[in-house]
């Protein structure tokens, strides 16, 4: 293989599994920067994944299946809403809670409805979010490095790809130049204050939850209907964690976000490629290291050895208005 | 009065309330199961018998409660000093490692009694050390305790993979395990306790480790509560700047704590990996960790309270693998969604009806006074 395929190989898949962390970072962005920890990100996304399978299976458009996706992850953030805003309970054992939830139910009623041990059935891919071949792809392709970039880096992902680079702006936009923005890392700061000002501290925490179950619909479908064409047990696999992880080593900040979660989809891709190669001087490096590595570079940030990671002041606790 | 602090009998806080919301938690479940097409009262019957019906049923609910003792001890044990450790599965899995290590080197040279102390010691040093950088980086770094728990679960499994695979693997076999202990490295099970009661332990693998985890529940009681290391645990808990000022040491008792939390929550590993298995194998703890924050939120961090919370979940675990294999529609991811809402309920959600509770008992009271 020449060295020109293997980066631009190597590129592509960087991109590709770095979609469903972007969204996943950027919803946990705004549940976390109003000040409500965000452990269930996982969940989220798995409960949405079957979702829009499901509606994709039934109706044959891969539109519904999203909307569908959305659907229930927000739903999941409703009920982490109610738990943590409304109820005052504990944001972290709400997460932990819904995971579970979402680990057990997808598969109990894919069991129940499709009797293939929790998948879902395979998709046709007019059901699907399929790759969009942009106009000269396939000429550029023989065009030396950047034709080749073009052909298989910029051209050939799904619309989801794009969806997430439009994104990241849009959240900054939303976060450092509206209105809302402006009160949602207030509320995570300094509720208090926020209610002072006679703005509901509730309504703006229910909203920013409501946009994070959103944002987490669209990662969850990715990865069943984008990526794949079916539900699989399990099949977040985890991501809803580094996308935590990816969120806390951007310190918060949407556009860093972005490029936490393509080092660490880098990373990901890396250790798929050097499985069973070994590397010069080092020699064979394991997968588990590169698996371990997005959690140990996050908390070597958190120590405090690059830059200072600084959470959101009012983050975990509950809001009472009075005593 | 603010209905969030008014003050309720004690047995509503501590009996009423966990029972509702653990009600609660089954009818929704009971809806679920209703809804794939099955019976649930079918299914709750099946789940009791299934866990209590029978000498076996118990021994394995107990074997099962065993481990959420240790690990809601884990949580609690850090909660009292402020600290909200959900690092207690990785805690264990590593604690799994200096466990093995202990059976592994022992086994075929001692009796089991004597490997026992070692492997606790062993279990418990390996778990502690999972808890310590994350507890340093809390006191001195001010690192969210968390987030790097969290962080260090998922670096954990990554290590202990690797090293099954890569280092303890005997040469030639498939599976990502260590070669099966010796009688050395097996804690004998619990026949006499069952045979007491007139009954037969059967192949539950209700094990020693379950009076160690008993006599762990006291130990961590008479810390807490009796000694005055206990003491400024607590105070730290209520109140950071208060025990700072009160002149306690704020980064040596949080590590100290910490290394304690983690400490239990490896000596876990004693009753899968010495207990039942024999060996050290792949994702062992299974989840038991996460588990443990429920029962200790449950219990009210107390230990007799985990002790009735740990038994709770044991009997969800227990009666699911029964109902599991008397009615194949609904599978074990059902006991996992299950203890999400147990979870839910029992934990996040466990002031629901506090309001509504405050109400009726604050009539009461007020009719009495009249």
């Amino acid at each position: 293989m020449h060295t020109v395929d293997i980066i631009v190989g190597m590129l592509g898949s960087t991109i590709r599994l770095s979609i469903p962390l972007i969204f996943t970072a950027l919803a946990g962005l705004f549940s976390e920067r109003s000040g409500i920890f965000d452990i269930g990100l996982e969940g989220k996304m798995l409960a949405s994944a079957f979702a829009s399978a499901v509606v994709a299976y039934y109706t044959g458009s891969p539109w519904l299946g999203l909307l569908g996706g959305i659907g229930v992850s927000i739903i999941f953030s409703l009920v982490h809403g109610y738990a943590s805003i409304t109820a005052r309970g504990n944001q972290i054992v709400s997460g932990v809670a819904l995971n579970f939830v979402a680990a057990g139910l997808t598969v109990v009623l894919g069991n129940a409805w499709f009797r293939q041990g929790g998948r879902t059935p395979q998709l046709a891919n007019s059901a699907r979010f399929t790759e969009i071949e942009f106009p000269g792809a396939d000429a550029a392709r023989e065009m030396g490095f950047f034709g080749k970039f073009y052909a298989e880096v910029i051209s050939g992902q799904n619309i989801l790809v794009y969806l997430a680079f439009i994104t990241v702006p849009i959240v900054w936009w939303v976060v450092y130049k509206t209105r809302f923005g402006l009160r949602l890392r207030a509320v995570g700061e300094n509720p208090g204050a926020v209610d002072t000002a006679g703005i509901s501290v509730i309504w703006l925490r229910y909203r920013a939850i409501i946009i994070a179950g959103f944002l987490c619909g669209f990662s969850g479908t990715y990865l069943a209907i984008a990526q794949s064409a079916s539900f699989i047990n399990n099949m977040s696999a985890g991501k809803g964690y580094i996308a935590l992880a990816a969120l806390i080593f951007a310190k918060w900040k949407p556009i860093p976000v972005m490029f936490a979660c393509l080092l660490f989809g880098f990373l990901d891709a890396f250790s798929n490629f050097m499985q069973g190669k070994s590397m010069p001087l080092v020699g064979e490096v394991p997968v588990q290291f590169f698996q371990a590595l997005p959690y140990i570079l996050t908390c070597v940030l958190l120590a405090g050895f690059i830059g200072t990671a600084r959470p959101p002041k009012a983050g975990g606790i509950p809001y009472t208005k009075e005593r | 009065m603010n209905a969030a602090n008014a003050p309720l009998p004690g047995w509503v806080t501590f009996f009423l309330m966990p029972l509702l919301n653990l009600g609660t938690a089954l009818l929704i479940s009971g809806f679920v199961i209703w809804m794939i097409g099955q019976n649930p009262f079918e299914a709750l019957s099946v789940l009791l018998n299934g866990a209590l019906g029978s000498g076996m049923g118990i021994g394995f609910t107990l074997f099962y409660a065993t481990n959420f003792i240790f690990t809601g001890l884990s949580v609690a044990m850090a909660y009292h000093a402020g600290l909200f450790n959900i690092g207690s599965e990785g805690q264990a899995y590593v604690g799994g490692l200096g466990c093995a290590l202990v059976a592994l080197a022992l086994d075929q040279y001692v009796p089991w009694y004597v490997t026992m102390p070692f492997a606790i010691l062993g279990a418990a040093i390996f778990g502690a050390a999972w808890a310590f950088i994350p507890a340093w980086l809390q006191a001195k770094r001010g690192s969210h305790i968390v987030i790097t728990t969290i962080m260090f679960n998922f670096i954990g499994a990554a290590l202990m993979v690797y090293l099954l695979v890569h280092v303890l693997k005997p040469a030639g076999a498939m599976s990502p395990e260590t070669r099966g202990f010796a009688a050395g490295g097996q804690l004998p099970n619990l026949d006499w306790l069952m045979a007491m009661f007139g009954s037969r332990l059967g192949p539950a693998p209700l094990n020693v480790s379950f009076i160690i985890g008993l006599v762990m529940c006291f130990a961590v009681w008479f810390l807490i509560w009796r000694t005055k290391f206990g003491y400024s645990v607590r105070a730290l808990g209520m109140s950071k700047t208060a025990a700072t000022y009160a002149g306690i040491p704020y980064a040596r008792t949080v590590i100290i704590t910490m290394l304690m939390s983690g400490g239990l929550a490896g000596m876990m590993a004693l009753n899968v990996v010495m207990g039942s298995a024999d060996r050290l194998q792949v994702e062992f703890v299974g989840g038991a960790g996460f588990v443990g924050i429920a029962v200790s939120l449950m219990g009210r961090n107390h230990p007799l309270g985990i002790l009735m919370a740990a038994i709770l979940f044991g009997i969800l675990y227990q009666g699911g693998a029964q109902l599991s294999f008397m009615m194949p529609q609904i599978t074990r991811d059902m006991i996992v969604m299950i203890q999400g809402l147990v979870i839910l309920f029992a934990g996040a959600l466990e002031f629901l009806y506090r309001p509504a509770l405050v109400r009726i008992f604050s009539r009461r009271q007020s009719l009495a006074e009249a």
